[in-house]
């Protein structure tokens, strides 16, 4: 009888797990931070154009978007294929957006209302002939601040 | 009496938790993107004025047909050639410009305060033409004012810009809004668009 028992030799000892939930939140926060919940559901394509000399947008309670775009695959039964403008969470007609303006402007404080900015986030294949109606309504709306809201990218992959 | 520990909470299912939030956050998450090229609309004017007149020479025109086939002053063109295009246009320097580095081509502009862009396609133009013609002649604008920029107060136009918008900037922007809106006057934006042409 030996007081000092041999170890067992040959066995690995069991990894540790202890960390691993550390590293789940470290991840878990990047996400919680990163997370900008979407506040429309998009009933559209929406691949935007890429652009590079872009200027961020700034305070975002000031922006409001319009999307513009063929109707995505589950819609194009019921609307058809041809671009269309969609504002909140349904699809409009070029003659909505003045209202929609003149409402978001409505509910947001009166110090503010010259600075809102129109994003406008259009599809690249859109033709330009609805962009053009849109940025009408949006002259006669008085909203003469817009965005075109692009991806950051080399402009020249838009004509491939 | 038997000291009594306290029994250890098992943590094991902590990781269990931790990946439930992950998974939810990470199929909410989108980058969104909030960045793209800001300009200003024209007011709707009434009563339909006369332009005021202005020499050919003055005029950069270019043009997007419906094939997203791009024509600047009458001339087909590549568009990686167009932002060379406008800076030579934009930085002539004809007359009554005196930090116009151009070749002060008589046929071309009279100086950057006189220089129109003249923008315009049809309405089956696409979208992502227009965006990469706009992206491009920004690009001749931006090009020209950094060095403007840098030769009066040795920073470029954009960062300078973009210390005027950062919240955390402690220098002066008082003086800044006055030096960004010197080199805005040397290179005015001038950029109009003309309503789409009809094709039939």
């Amino acid at each position: 009888m030996s007081k000092f028992k041999k170890k067992k030799s040959g066995d690995l000892p069991a990894i540790s797990t202890a960390s691993l939930p550390d590293i789940v939140f470290m991840l878990l926060f990047f996400f919680m931070v990163a997370t900008v919940m979407r506040e429309n559901t998009l009933m559209i394509e929406n691949e935007l154009p890429y652009a590079d000399q872009v200027e961020k947008l700034q305070k975002k309670d000031l922006v409001m978007y319009i999307y513009a775009g063929k109707p995505s695959a589950r819609y194009q039964k019921q609307f058809g294929t041809e671009a269309r403008i969609q504002l909140n969470d349904k699809f409009a007609d070029v003659s909505d957006i003045k209202q929609f303006i003149i409402e978001e402007r409505g509910s947001k404080r009166e110090e503010l209302k010259n600075k809102l900015t129109t994003s406008l986030k259009v599809d690249g294949d859109t033709n330009m002939g609805l962009v053009t109606d849109i940025k009408y309504e949006l002259r006669r709306a008085e909203a003469y601040r817009i965005n075109y809201t692009t991806k950051n990218g080399d402009a020249s992959q838009n004509l491939e | 009496m038997a000291k009594r520990s306290a029994p250890e909470v098992n943590a094991g299912s902590m990781a269990d938790i931790a990946f439930l939030l992950l998974i939810f956050f990470l199929v909410t998450t989108t980058i969104e993107t909030d960045a793209g090229l800001n300009r200003k609309l024209p007011p709707i004017q009434d009563e339909p004025v006369d332009p005021p007149p202005l020499k050919k020479k003055n005029i950069f025109q270019v043009l997007i047909n419906q094939q997203n086939d791009i024509l600047v002053e009458e001339r087909e063109m590549e568009l990686k050639d167009v932002r060379q295009a406008a800076i030579d246009f934009l930085d002539n320097g004809g007359s009554g410009c005196d930090y116009c580095q151009g070749k002060a081509d008589p046929a071309s502009s009279d100086n950057p305060n006189k220089a129109v862009i003249l923008l315009q396609q049809t309405r089956e133009t696409d979208y992502s033409t227009y965006i990469a013609i706009q992206n491009e002649l920004v690009a001749a604008y931006n090009f020209l004012r950094n060095r403007e920029a840098n030769r009066l107060f040795g920073m470029s136009f954009t960062e300078m810009e973009a210390d005027f918008n950062d919240a955390q900037y402690n220098g002066n922007k008082d003086q800044l809004e006055e030096k960004i809106k010197t080199v805005r006057d040397l290179f005015p934006l001038k950029l109009s668009e003309a309503e789409p042409k009809e094709s039939n």
